[in-house]
């Protein structure tokens, strides 16, 4: 149920999107994330975004992951 | 992109399992609970169970919010199928849960003539009742904090578009308490628990904090790759090694302390915590969400009169209610695998494609 998704915004109106993620695009909406731009990346949950998601964080995280096991 | 692939990487996990290994030497027998159905899946097919050490057991609770759907409730919606001018529409999962009798379920009750769309989104649910303006379309909101906003978002555009032929039956249910239910059980038996990474999106990775705070038990907001989960879980045990509790997140990548404040604010505009039953807890105080009085004409529980703390019955010989407390294992109840089957199932935790019975049959082998 709370499977979500990640998508990349080709293009946004309003509250509606246009996401795409291995060359299939979906219609989706942004109510929750204001200040959307084409090329951000989102993870979508039954047709609403619910958290923006960038390189850098996807990049903090897997290092962190490596630390804390590290630290074991 | 590195979103998930990287994620999956087997050096990390061969690196955690054998930190594992070491952890629970010391420890001795660790039992950990995932609450989130999206974990349950992500474990099996993973075939994580398998290569974990032994001493460590992961359980799966109460996250499935198809499964603790109660049958009385079920009962109630499939009585609502029968009226020609109304059109169910729900997600998939559902559609295919039995009320008190048998393979009973909306997917029987379409094939005979019944109205029920399968939908993935409550934005096509409202689109329904554009288009089908002689009819009454309900759409039956089950799922947790996740799936809570989008259908806000959906009560919020009917009322402005004055669309009255669109109402939402709300089988949504919220986490902390229920977890407070499990928690305080006299059954209880478990050392820390995976916390849902796609329910923390929403509430923020704080709104678990109550678990090391009031009751001592460590905590680790967790995404649904192998490698987040490992993680996850070594970072459990060493709270469990090292006597300290505490709540962690490990999915920063998408969940922050705070969450998502719009969805939030949508969840708080729209609904009000109410009394729910679930399926293996009972009724549990302030675990739903109900439409609030501003969207009375928007709320098919008012609207068709359905009737409050509809009853858990149980079908005879169906340990679906100790499964989702994490009591009973899938294959101590007597029915799985023989009797109840994905293809005809009994409970609805073999039902769901998310339900421990189904992740226990479907990756029996891993």
């Amino acid at each position: 149920m709370c499977l979500a998704v990640p998508l990349k915004i080709t293009s946004i109106d309003g509250k509606r999107a246009v996401g795409e993620a291995g060359g299939l695009s979906q219609t989706l909406r942004v109510d929750f994330l204001p200040g959307l731009q084409p090329g951000d990346y989102v993870m979508v949950h039954a047709g609403f975004a619910i958290q923006k998601l960038t390189e850098e964080q996807a990049a903090e995280n897997l290092a962190a992951i490596r630390e804390a096991l590290d630290a074991l | 992109m590195r979103f998930d692939t990287e994620f999956r990487r087997p050096q990390n996990a061969e690196r955690a399992l054998a930190a594992l290994r070491e952890l629970v030497r010391e420890t001795g027998p660790i039992r950990l609970m995932e609450i989130c159905g999206t974990h349950t899946m992500a474990i099996a097919k993973a075939g994580l169970r398998a290569l974990l050490p032994e001493g460590l057991e992961l359980i799966s609770g109460p996250g499935c919010p198809v499964c603790v759907t109660p049958a009385g409730a079920i009962d109630w919606i499939l009585r609502l199928s029968e009226r020609p001018d109304v059109i169910l529409a729900s997600y998939g999962d559902l559609l295919r849960v039995p009320g008190s009798v048998r393979g009973d379920s909306l997917l029987r009750r379409r094939s005979l003539g019944a109205q029920v769309r399968t939908v993935y989104s409550p934005v096509e649910a409202l689109a329904l009742a554009a288009e089908h303006p002689d009819r009454e379309v309900v759409f039956l909101g089950v799922g947790f904090e996740t799936t809570a906003p989008g259908t806000a978002a959906c009560l919020l555009e009917a009322r402005e578009r004055g669309l009255r032929n669109f109402s939402v039956l709300s089988l949504l249910k919220r986490t902390e308490p229920a977890l407070r239910a499990l928690v305080e059980a006299p059954d209880f038996a478990v050392d820390g628990f995976l916390c849902p990474g796609h329910v923390a999106a929403v509430t923020g990775a704080q709104a678990f904090a109550f678990l090391p705070r009031e009751y001592r038990l460590p905590a680790v907001v967790a995404g649904f790759e192998p490698g987040d989960l490992l993680c996850a879980i070594c970072r459990l045990a060493d709270m469990v090694r090292r006597g300290e509790p505490a709540l962690e997140n490990e999915y920063t990548r998408v969940v922050t302390q705070e969450g998502n404040p719009a969805a939030l604010a949508a969840i708080g505009c729209v609904f009000t915590p109410a009394a729910a039953v679930w399926r293996g807890l009972g009724e549990i105080p302030e675990s739903g969400l109900a439409p609030g009085d501003a969207f009375s004409p928007w709320d098919a529980a008012k609207k068709f009169s359905f009737p409050a703390g509809s009853s858990a019955v149980e079908t005879p010989g169906c340990r679906c209610g100790a499964v989702i407390r994490g009591v009973a294992r899938p294959a101590e109840c007597p029915l799985f695998g023989s009797v109840c089957t994905p293809a005809d199932p009994v409970g609805p935790c073999m039902v769901s494609g998310e339900g421990a019975c189904a992740a226990a049959y479907r990756y029996r082998n891993l």
